[in-house]
């Protein structure tokens, strides 16, 4: 046998049956689901007369259209102002129930978002397959898991077999040696990745992320890394395990006990790429070459450092290119040339998939402590990942710091960061955000969203414009 | 799903690099618990000049001279014609539900997002890759001549022109079977249940740590 990249160890371990047409059975091991992108794949199982394969690899919560307001929240799933919010919710909770599927409500202190509760939860193992109606699942790869989202047709189909029909991606390998500088932090790495790469320059391919500026990273950074792995183009992102993956898993409600606690952790020894193991591409970034980074435009791929400035369409490769930034620029309210640092922020937002974890809190409190939101930000939110996580952000006395700072401190979900309930931008609104997309409306109707670290977010807040929070 | 074999059909043009599927069919349209009805909202923000949401009357609303398919010379168009990197982003199904109830039966692009290209074959849609100097021209005939239509055959995998040109595409076999024949591919899958349980046996003695509900 040759050597194997991680990717070719997952895809190995996992195959069912290789057909003659190219496509392959690939088992599934854990399917998350979330009240989005199942309703409909249930109603097929109900019209087939179809039942769950095997229920105790599925695990649902509410996360896109939960309301954040402690008023709303109050009254559980009934208290969802919206009509349709409300009906798409309580469908999951209907369905969880009949199929008999374990759900953690909207009040439950286990709710959040899917992507964060998966891993606390200890229900993404290394080794395992994880999909979900949902492109950010990437994110588990970081536990070495192959983690992936799919549409809903697809979740219908894990429900009903187990498996997934798949061909097997290309390998990339994105290393990033050396040591990332104070206040340089996982969000900015990555972004500085899709800033290079582009937002399709991981199609088809699965993103192994390593060197040791990625190794140095706690699971939290890697989860950033591998969550964005999507707006590379990239279904699925990957990190090696490790003693930070197994010291993290460790104890969590799903994770494996007693033997099988010892069988696990020996067979993960061995969830790396081999030394020898050849990739379809690779891509070498140094990370003291990394700033802190801020996005520009309406494609996490129109990114730049914080000391940069807005770029000239003149300027572009080519001419696809250049309308791109055109249309970008027009739409963002922005001139080419101009510093990001003058960018003025009306709002604010810290949460999301991609930074909604205790790490990140933590970050922005240290950055916001003792001072306050600038008058001229209208709003500024923190939306915590999980129930979990608030209960222990507010242990350390987070929320605390950020309500003094003049920060709103919301329940947990997606929020903001595609603004399906009440959390939006409003038309020509500029946000620094911590979420992974900046398309145009993504955070509300004309709405104009800067990508950036919780760090970062949290020192834009407070001067009410971007600054480089290494000086700040 | 539907069966797919033949389309003539009007080509509507969308020049622009990197159409997200946020782009295609907003958010607010993802709380419908249906797989239908996401018409009148594809290309939301393009199509219309006022914000959209669930249940506004596509009447009521005022409609973006600009926008292609607000043009009478795209009406009926099964055909859209787009640039690289169409569909990235979110999973949604939605994107590709928006588009077929739109009455697309086709997408040609230099390249798709992964997930997004997943989604449309199971959806009928037929998603086809040309090269990049391909589409720019199909782009300029689109322009000049109102009304081009193009010739779609997946049987034989041939885009044919109004010129008589025609461009072979690649499909996978896989796919290109459940699409001529509009076949779930569940039910293919359950034909190999026995193989399924039979890796499920194998993984429980090797990772029994996976399967400590069967044991």
């Amino acid at each position: 046998m040759g050597a194997k990249t991680l990717y070719d160890k997952l895809w190995d371990s996992h195959l069912v049956k290789q057909r003659e047409d190219g496509t392959a059975l690939i088992y599934i091991d854990r399917h998350l689901l979330h009240e989005v992108t199942s309703p409909q794949a249930f109603e097929g199982l109900r019209l087939a007369n179809r039942q769950p394969w095997r229920l105790v690899t599925n695990l649902a919560t509410p996360d896109h259209n939960v309301p954040t307001t402690l008023t709303e929240r109050a009254a559980g799933v009934k208290g969802i102002d919206d009509d349709i919010a409300r009906i798409q919710v309580m469908t999951l909770d209907e369905n969880c129930d009949s199929f008999n599927i374990t759900e953690f409500e909207i009040n439950d202190a286990r709710q959040g978002i899917v992507h964060v509760v998966g891993p606390e939860q200890g229900a993404t193992l290394p080794g395992m397959t994880v999909v979900c109606g949902d492109s950010h699942t990437a994110t588990h790869g970081a536990f070495a898991a192959l983690a992936h989202g799919i549409g809903t047709s697809e979740v219908e189909h894990v429900l009903a077999t187990q498996c997934l029909i798949q061909r097997k991606m290309k390998n990339m390998l994105v290393r990033v040696d050396g040591e990332l500088g104070p206040g340089v932090t996982a969000k900015d790495v990555v972004l500085a990745i899709i800033g290079k790469i582009g937002t399709a320059g991981g199609t088809g391919h699965a993103i192994e992320f390593g060197g040791s500026a990625i190794e140095s990273l706690s699971m939290e950074g890697r989860m950033t890394i591998c969550n964005m792995a999507i707006e590379a183009g990239a279904r699925v992102g990957l990190v090696a395990c490790d003693q930070t993956t197994i010291d993290y898993i460790k104890g969590r409600p799903f994770a494996p006990q007693g033997e099988h606690w010892d069988l696990a952790v020996n067979a993960w020894q061995d969830l790396k790429s081999d030394d020898d193991a050849q990739f379809d591409t690779v891509v070498e970034l140094r990370a003291e070459d990394i700033e802190p980074q801020v996005s520009w435009g309406t494609s996490p791929e129109m990114v730049t450092s914080v000391n940069g400035q807005v770029p000239d369409p003149e300027k572009a490769a080519d001419e696809t290119q250049s309308k791109s930034w055109l249309r970008a620029l027009e739409y963002m309210g922005l001139a080419a040339n101009q510093q990001i640092t003058d960018i003025r922020l009306d709002k604010v937002f810290i949460g999301s998939c991609t930074n909604s974890r205790i790490e990140d809190l933590r970050a922005a409190a240290e950055v916001i402590k003792g001072r306050k939101v600038a008058d001229t930000v209208k709003e500024a939110i923190v939306v915590p990942g999980s129930g979990l996580v608030k209960r222990q952000a507010e242990a350390e006395g987070l929320d605390k710091l950020f309500t003094e700072a003049g920060f709103q401190w919301r329940e947990p979900g997606c929020s903001m960061c595609l603004a399906m309930n009440a959390d939006k931008l409003g038309a020509g609104e500029h946000c620094a955000s911590t979420s992974n997309r900046n398309f145009e409306g993504r955070q509300g109707w004309g709405g104009r969203t800067h990508l950036v670290s919780p760090a970062m977010a949290a020192a834009a807040a407070i001067a009410g414009h971007f600054v480089d929070v290494r000086h700040f | 799903m539907q069966k797919f074999t033949v389309v003539d059909g009007i080509v509507a043009p969308m020049d622009r690099a990197n159409v997200d599927t946020d782009l295609i069919i907003p958010k607010q349209f993802l709380k419908s618990i249906k797989r239908t009805g996401f018409g009148p909202n594809l290309f939301d923000e393009l199509r219309y000049e006022d914000e959209g949401y669930p249940g506004k009357d596509p009447e009521s609303r005022t409609l973006n001279p600009d926008f292609v398919l607000n043009q009478s010379r795209f009406k009926g168009a099964e055909v859209l014609l787009a640039r690289q990197n169409f569909g990235c982003g979110s999973s949604r199904e939605h994107a590709p539900w928006a588009l077929v109830d739109f009455g697309f039966r086709v997408v040609i692009a230099p390249s798709f997002a992964d997930i997004f290209y997943n989604n449309s074959f199971k959806n009928g849609l037929l998603l086809i890759t040309l090269d990049d100097a391909i589409v720019d021209r199909l782009f300029q005939a689109v322009e000049q001549q109102p009304g081009y239509q193009l010739h779609v055959d997946l049987e034989s995998q041939q885009v044919r022109t109004p010129e008589g040109e025609s461009y072979a595409f690649d499909v996978d076999p896989f796919r290109k079977h459940c699409l001529l024949n509009g076949l779930d591919d569940i039910g293919l899958t359950l034909q190999d249940a026995d193989a399924i349980r039979a890796y499920e046996t194998k993984q429980a003695s090797q990772a029994p740590w996976l399967f400590a509900d069967q044991q």
